[in-house]
């Protein structure tokens, strides 16, 4: 499998082999059930859908069904996604996250089967993509590590813009100038982030390096695109 | 237990068996270091007085500094508690701290040398 779907626990620090420290992120990655599986003749393409997490249904089923005439208000799953999970995908309970992943040549999954980290046993190097924290209305100070203006002497552009545009010439602004506004909440993918070890028994893989988003955020782990070959061998 | 717990306490697990003697910021301590030379490793002495103690050695990024003048040079070390390169911390000296971080220090050294160079 390409990757797996994750949560990131949080960094603290581990020795290696050779006793230097390294800064690691902990991901707690799978296990991941095998929701659906895309192949070449029905879908075009040859795909595995994992699930990742325990979505919660409902917080008090009988006490919700009272207070709403007989039926569930707080069911967080739709019955159209209930169905895909339970009858197609073959799961008691509902996931957080569904995401596809590309499976490898010669890879036989079936829907049912579940995707643990020992997928990425012998891996070196990983990408791991998630939505970083969002930092609101920024100015350009932090948004663009703009210098800003004299904090002394009179300094009366603190944390100001500064100026745009030239006079005349061209008249105008131009697309792109980077001006404040919403920083953060987006999606990044950090890349070749080396893996320190992989804990089978705690679901675990430790990536050296930070990775994008708060802790308990999820994120998207998979084998690097790129590196696995150029460094490692 | 959750996941980074647990792994800090693996980590943190070690320090109970090598029997480190309590110390504090302003004590002089012999810290033997393994160190590596080629395929062989010895074990090499670094004495000074505490600068610092960061975070606790219960701590997995438990840290100590460790002072010295060397050769009228003045000599940083910082030693992760945890690190398995310690082979050895010996107290040799117990001395009265007034701070819990004696950056001071740092200035008081320089000074001398400075003396030292007017001297001359």
């Amino acid at each position: 499998m390409e990757g797996l779907i994750g949560k990131k626990v949080g960094m603290t620090q581990v020795y290696d082999a050779d006793g230097k420290r390294l800064c690691v992120t902990v991901i707690e990655a799978g296990p991941c059930p095998v929701v659906q599986v895309k192949t070449m003749e029905k879908d075009g393409y040859v795909a595995a859908q994992l699930g990742f997490g325990v979505q919660k249904l409902w917080k008090d089923p009988e006490a919700d069904k009272e207070a709403h005439g007989g039926r569930s208000a707080r069911n967080r799953i739709s019955k159209a996604e209930s169905g895909h999970l339970t009858k197609t995908g073959g799961l008691a309970t509902g996931v957080r996250v569904l995401k596809e992943f590309a499976t490898e040549a010669g890879e036989e999954v079936k829907v049912g089967d579940v995707i643990t980290v020992k997928n990425f046993e012998g891996v070196k190097y990983v990408d791991v993509s998630g939505v970083t924290k969002g930092r609101g209305f920024a100015g350009v100070l932090k948004r663009y590590n703009f210098a800003g203006g004299n904090m002394t002497h009179g300094g009366h552009s603190k944390r100001r813009t500064g100026g745009l545009a030239a006079r005349d010439l061209p008249g105008w602004i131009e697309k792109g100038k980077k001006m404040p506004g919403h920083m953060g909440d987006v999606n990044r993918k950090v890349t070749n982030l080396e893996v320190v070890a992989i804990r089978p028994e705690d679901n675990a893989i430790l990536v050296k390096g930070s990775i994008p988003g708060a802790k308990n955020g999820t994120v998207i782990v998979r084998k690097s695109l790129k590196n696995n070959v150029k460094k490692g061998a | 237990m959750g996941i980074l717990e647990k792994i800090n306490a693996e980590q943190t697990a070690g320090i109970a068996a090598k029997n480190y003697p309590e110390f504090h910021t302003g004590d002089i301590v012999r810290v033997s270091i393994k160190i590596k030379e080629g395929d062989k490793f010895r074990i090499q002495d670094f004495e000074g007085k505490v600068l610092a103690i960061d975070n606790g050695r219960g701590s997995v990024a438990g840290n100590f500094t460790v002072s010295r003048e060397s050769y009228g040079v003045r000599v940083e070390k910082l030693f992760p508690f945890h690190s398995p390169w310690i082979q050895a911390i010996k107290v040799v000296k117990k001395q009265a701290s007034w701070r819990s971080k004696l950056y001071t220090e740092r200035t008081f050294c320089s000074h001398k040398a400075v003396r030292k160079l007017v001297k001359k």
